[in-house]
């Protein structure tokens, strides 16, 4: 489904992801390990056109998109949420969604019909469906920061995605909120059955819900493989899991 | 929403009554409130819908001003065709200026419009054969009126207007329905991508939205409507100056929409009426009004960011909910 190949960047001479694939096969829960600075996000970026790699291509659907645009991607069935939490914070809960339905319908270019008639249902399924439907009506900026994130996640659904990216889905939650979205997010991807990449630092989670782990280390992946392949690997373990133990 | 538009009809009502009720002074101050209300309405689609903050509305003003200027005085071409070709010919330039302004963002954005404007600016104030150069175009003729008095002979309450009066009554039903429009548009599914854009152009961009491009056309959508604002306030200050598109006129415009408010849709409205009704009262007691106006404008910024209209829905949410506490 997803194919990276050989992708590198640099900034100002600090090499932040040096050569790095591997693939994400349709319907597979993938993730990304490693530790802070790994190149974790930058590889993200890279992946949905927010930077432009020096090197190397992205195939999606065996169709190259390196360079292309994020809202063209969105177009073509990329997802993504976003490490640091990111809303229409001003907006109420229901208008992030149904902006996003808006959008992705092609209805953004009607300047006259009031917008408040569109996709009522849609919005409030999928409200319901991430658990939020009785926060519909709130400012979306004045929400608890686990809310946020099922908020952003609903966001990205909205946008009907067959690969979801999702970088740190559960950054600054309590253990009790990341099994909550962790479950949430496992159920959903299988409700609607959702290729999954995702990047993560919470190792329980990645191995509680991973098929498959490439593990990143000062931008390149010294490991790739099951959960257990990944577990009993020397390297990853004096670099990344041995530094916890 | 359905008390809002009851408002809008009680106050478009009232409006009409100014000539009857008060003096032709009161009649040019309302008609000169009702322009600008229309042209800070339409930077306000940039400012507090887009998150674009424009230094040079003010070019698109003086386009539409000098469109329906030549128009109407050197072309003789009627009000009727030459009222909507400001609103083109100034939304043509603003599809131009704007495909290279949305290119950049936040302060370099603001200052490529202050470029463009005060380009604007230099070609009417040099084009002696065109504009009129530093003298600009004086005595650009009023529309006729001639059918309106025609009709009075049925209607009599039609009759016994002066043709200035005639003016203002037009220009209402015409910024009445511009400002519908702009209603219409900020309330759309288009008004509410832009907003997503003001709350977070890199999320938009990632839920589908070309920012680029949506911001251009409200770019063009916002110099449009200031174009139609400019092609009547030439022919009510009775002639069209190269300063309508200097840089004191844009700052004017964003400290009229500042003032009102940008939070809302009626806000810069406010902000006109507020702003030249302070201005003459002041100028009576003073000259020193630009003083009086840096006061106002930092008590705004410090106490009311959210100006007037912002301070009053606050107070009104305060006011209810004090109400239900008792």
């Amino acid at each position: 489904m997803l194919e990276v190949r050989e992708l590198k960047k640099s900034f100002d001479g600090f090499q932040a992801v040096g050569g790095v694939s591997f693939s994400v096969p349709q319907g597979s829960i993938s993730a990304i390990i490693g530790p802070n600075g790994a190149g974790k996000t930058t590889l993200f970026n890279l992946i949905t056109g927010h930077l432009s790699p020096d090197a190397g291509s992205v195939t999606f659907k065996n169709r190259e998109i390196t360079g292309i645009a994020p809202h063209d991607l969105c177009r073509l069935g990329m997802g993504r949420s976003f490490q640091r939490t990111n809303i229409f914070p001003r907006l109420t809960v229901f208008q992030n969604i149904q902006a996003a339905f808006l959008c992705h319908r092609g209805r953004g270019w009607n300047l006259l019909a009031p917008v408040d008639r569109f996709y009522r249902e849609d919005t409030q399924a999928l409200l319901d469906s991430v658990g939020l439907l009785d926060k519909a009506g709130e400012v979306a900026g004045f929400l608890s920061h686990g809310n946020q994130k099922q908020l952003e996640l609903g966001i990205t659904l909205a946008l009907e995605p067959e690969i979801l990216l999702l970088d740190e889905p559960t950054a600054g939650m309590s253990a009790q909120e990341t099994r909550e979205s962790i479950h949430l997010i496992e159920r959903i991807a299988r409700e609607r059955g959702l290729t999954l990449l995702f990047t993560e630092h919470d190792m329980e989670v990645v191995f509680a819900i991973a098929h498959r782990i490439t593990v990143l280390h000062q931008g390149e992946v010294i490991a790739d493989g099951t959960p257990e392949e990944v577990r009993a690997h020397a390297e990853v373990r004096r670099v990344y899991l041995g530094e916890r133990r | 929403m359905i008390s809002g538009r009851l408002w809008a009809l009680v106050i478009l009502a009232s409006a009409f009554f100014v000539p009857a009720a008060g003096s032709r002074y009161y009649t040019f101050l309302a008609n000169d409130v009702v322009i600008w209300a229309l042209f800070a309405t339409s930077l306000n689609l940039l400012v507090g819908f887009t998150g674009l903050v424009s230094f040079g509305h003010a070019a698109y003003f003086g386009i539409g001003a000098y469109t329906t200027g030549i128009l109407m005085k050197t072309a003789g071409v009627p009000f009727l065709l030459a009222f909507p070709a400001a609103g083109l010919v100034a939304g043509l330039f603003a599809l131009v200026f704007g495909f290279f302004c949305v290119r950049l963002t936040r302060i370099y954005f603001a200052m490529l419009t202050l470029a463009f404007a005060q380009i604007v600016w230099a070609i009417c104030f040099k084009w002696n054969e065109v504009t009129g150069g530093e003298q600009g175009m004086p005595e650009i003729p009023y529309p006729s009126f001639d059918g309106v008095e025609r009709m009075a002979a049925w209607l009599p309450f039609l009759g016994g207007y002066k043709t200035s009066e005639y003016f203002y009554f037009l220009t209402l039903v015409l910024v009445a329905a511009c400002l519908w429009l702009l209603s219409r548009i900020v309330g759309s599914p288009f008004g509410r991508m832009l907003t997503t854009i003001r709350e977070n152009p890199e999320r938009a961009e990632f839920i589908g939205v070309n920012v680029r491009r949506y911001e251009l056309a409200a770019f063009v959508v916002a110099g449009a409507f200031a174009g139609l604002a400019g092609g009547l306030f030439g022919i009510f200050n009775r002639g069209v100056f190269p300063d309508f598109a200097y840089w004191t006129k844009s700052s004017e415009v964003l400290i009229m929409t500042l003032l009102g408010g940008m939070g809302t849709f009626i806000g810069p409205s406010l902000g006109a009426l507020v702003l030249i009704w302070l201005n003459q009262q002041i100028v009576s007691y003073t000259q020193y009004w630009p003083l009086v106006l840096g006061l106002i404008l930092i008590v705004l910024l410090f106490v009311f960011p959210g100006g007037i209209a912002g301070a009053v829905e606050s107070a009104a949410r305060r006011l209810r909910r004090s109400n239900q506490v008792a």
